[in-house]
């Protein structure tokens, strides 16, 4: 899988120096569309693979990734409405919308590791509170969508820095500075998870909480601490749908269908972090892939292949399932523990 | 190691909790009714944060509660859609029970309901002009196809399942969304040139049975409709509770769920199990896709489930799988429901106020389960605390 993952990378370097050489610019904005497009996904995958190393399947992330983009557009309405400069409003979105993401993510942990509430069931209902909260945000938000996005002077300029000035390839501009971030953070992940003693510590406790409490390991803690973590990297990805890549306030709408997606992303990546870049930027090409075949030229399209273009990514999602259920490899399972309450007095 | 340190050696923990034996039946309702109410109280603060009405002293609290009864039952019409809702409601939780009951974590109702309303409704379709099939044919060839659909939908993942142990939950989710998809596809293939939506269907409409069981003048119109909805959900339950609980099928379910090594051990084959029991459960799926398909919409678009897939999953997991709870947790959903969406409506609160109502009683009574099986003891306060106190 890491050979395919270098192999699909190469592929997408090689496939962009060709895009560049030959100026085919409908092929270029399709890649760059993509991969922008995917980065959603990075965020909302990266966070909850944390979440499933600590052995919780955490099914609220749509509703989290919804309440992180609300409460960062709620935060950065207000900003815009006090004047804040234009940096300012960006840095405060991010934080707003991690802040709400990791109150939904604490009451999460809240209800299945201190009250031990089954995980299922917690996160299903995370997910129908968030998506409502979530719209009810929205819709006290007042300040109309030119105001902080249109202007080409406005916090648009930081979302997108540093291709915000138009090179020779203006495709590139798509990308800005919350897209680098979600590939930091998915490096860093990973990094943090399979280099550290910390990430040791919280693998053991995904595994076998028993065995990790036995050996010191502050159970709670470590679990607390990756749900709440995770959850404000997936609440980023709302943020950055709605912000970034949409630009539109009405763009919380279709959030939850991609918290869906990230959640199955996971096993895609098979819960390593860095292997979600690739996977998102494979769905993202999945996703965009009707819109833009529709364009070429050479291709018929009408609106039945549309929708069974649309179809893909969900298909692909279910045929990775079955073929990593069949290869059956150690190292490519969910983590042992996953789904399962720890009570230390219990045998 | 830094915990020692700072606890001191010996000391007791301030909040230390043990599991329950058992909990006397009425101080576990006592509980889940605390909870309930607590959960009230958070909603009232929480309509307080986003209703001017309520801020500005024009609406009250008391209003506020009042709210949640008149929403469900303050007209007739009012009372007959919240029973009908539940009943549907109902039908698709059903359908997830005995998948649930063995552990198989089935979150694909929606998309088994939506596949069943539209094979329900591509049945009626092509044969809509066929004048030589009575009405009666039709909508048993309607009932044919849903429950034919819903059981493909259902059984595409079990057999992964029981074959590779593809992981279910994801699978089921996948599924709900490539049905949307095949909706939108037919819809395109079935929508003739020149109009937005399908309409109405000309024949297969569940009332033309009704009417001729019951007198159709002694009855309000949506009161027909009902009427067979309701009445199919109550028999249902009843059914399913006692497939589950006196049957061998029941047991061999219960027993995958419980232990799937004893059930190897006994000579359960778990295979057979799981495939099994997914098709009844496509089927019930079925059953209400045809309820909806025949009964209700006489039409079909992405939208037909409404959700109830999901909010089933809280159905069925509230009422501890068990058929007849349900009715009444089925019921609790819907009157949160159908309160929230009057409330959002008298008291001006925009956006979708009834997911946030349900979500956070959901918390409440997700939580509640905690104290029903553990027992909190606070460290009691002596006068001579550390040497003698037990570690």
């Amino acid at each position: 899988m890491k050979k395919l993952g270098i192999g699909f990378f190469l592929g997408f370097l090689i496939a962009g120096i060709l895009c560049m050489l030959f100026d085919m610019t409908s092929w270029m904005g399709f890649i760059v569309d993509s991969l922008a497009f995917g980065a959603v996904f990075v965020y909302g995958s990266t966070g909850e693979i944390l979440t499933e190393k600590a052995g919780h399947l955490n099914l609220g992330v749509p509703g989290i990734m919804c309440m992180g983009g609300a409460g960062g557009c709620y935060v950065i309405n207000e900003a815009v409405k006090s004047g804040a400069s234009p940096m300012m409003i960006v840095i405060l979105g991010i934080l707003g919308a991690l802040v709400a993401s990791m109150l939904c993510g604490l009451l999460y942990s809240f209800i299945t590791v201190t009250l031990r509430g089954n995980q299922n069931v917690t996160g299903l209902a995370l997910t129908i509170f968030g998506v409502g909260l979530s719209k009810v945000i929205m819709s006290l938000s007042t300040v109309s969508s030119e105001l902080y996005l249109g202007a080409n002077d406005g916090p648009k300029m930081f979302f997108r820095w540093p291709f915000d000035q138009p090179l020779t390839f203006t495709q590139l501009t798509r990308f800005g500075v919350m897209f680098f971030l979600a590939i930091a953070i998915a490096m860093a992940a990973g990094w943090v998870l399979f280099r550290t003693r910390v990430g040791l510590n919280l693998r053991a406790v995904g595994e076998n909480p028993a065995t990790a409490d036995a050996a010191g390991i502050n159970v709670t803690r470590y679990k607390y601490l990756a749900t709440c973590i995770g959850s404000g990297i997936s609440g980023l990805g709302g943020l950055y749908y709605i912000m970034d890549y949409m630009q539109s306030p009405e763009a919380y709408k279709t959030i939850e269908a991609l918290g869906w997606m990230s959640v199955a992303l996971v096993i895609f990546a098979l819960w390593r972090p860095p292997l979600t870049i690739v996977g998102s930027a494979v769905f993202g090409i999945l996703f965009s892939c009707s819109d833009f075949i529709s364009h070429l030229e050479w291709i018929q399209t009408n609106m039945i292949t549309k929708y069974l273009l649309q179809m893909l990514p969900y298909a692909v999602t279910i045929l990775v399932l079955i073929i990593t259920s069949i290869k059956g490899k150690k190292e490519n399972q969910p983590p042992a523990s996953l789904g399962l309450s720890y009570f230390r007095e219990e045998r | 190691m830094t915990e020692k340190k700072r606890g001191g050696e010996g000391r007791e923990p301030l909040i230390h909790l043990s599991k329950r034996a058992a909990i006397p039946f009425w101080h576990a309702w006592l509980i889940r009714i605390a909870a309930v109410a607590l959960g009230m109280v958070a909603c009232g603060l929480v309509a307080y944060l986003l209703s001017d009405k309520l801020q500005n002293g024009k609406k009250t609290l008391s209003d506020f509660y009042e709210t949640f009864i008149t929403g469900s039952f303050g007209s007739e019409r009012k009372l007959w859609k919240f029973l009908k809702d539940v009943a549907v409601l109902l039908c698709i939780s059903l359908a997830l029970v005995p998948a649930f009951k063995m552990r198989f974590w089935n979150i694909g109702g929606e998309g088994q309901t939506l596949v069943s309303v539209l094979g329900a409704v591509a049945v009626a379709f092509y044969l809509q002009d066929q004048e030589n099939i009575p009405e009666w044919l039709l909508l048993l060839l309607m009932c044919l196809g849903a429950l034919v659909s819903g059981a493909i939908w259902a059984l595409i993942p079990a057999l992964f399942r029981a074959k590779w142990g593809t992981n279910e939950t994801l699978f089921t989710l996948m599924m709900n969304y490539v049905a949307t998809y095949l909706v939108s596809l037919m819809l395109i293939v079935w929508i003739p040139n020149g109009q937005t939506s399908l309409g109405t269907l000309k024949r297969g409409a569940l009332r033309s049975v009704t009417e001729q069981v019951i007198n159709k003048n002694d009855f309000k119109d949506f009161i027909v409709d009902y009427i067979p909805i309701i009445l199919i959900a109550i028999i249902l339950s009843a059914l399913l509770f006692i497939y589950l609980r006196y049957t061998k099928h029941g047991y061999e379910i219960s027993v995958v769920g419980e232990s799937i090594n004893t059930a190897r051990y006994i000579g359960i084959n778990e295979k057979k199990v799981i495939i099994r029991t997914m098709l009844l459960s496509g089927m019930l799926c079925g059953i209400a896709g045809f309820l909806i398909a025949a009964g209700l919409d006489q039409t079909v678009n992405v939208d037909s489930a409404q959700g109830y897939g999901f909010t089933g999953i809280m159905v069925a997991w509230l009422g501890k799988f068990n058929p007849l709870i349900m009715l009444l947790t089925a019921g609790i959903i819907q009157l949160l429901d159908h309160g929230a969406a009057q409330i959002s409506k008298d008291f001006n609160v925009r956006g979708a106020f009834p997911e946030v109502i349900v979500g956070i009683i959901l918390f409440f009574i997700i939580g509640s389960e905690f104290f029903i099986n553990y027992q909190v003891h606070f460290r009691k306060f002596r006068k001579k605390t550390g040497k003698e106190a037990v570690q």
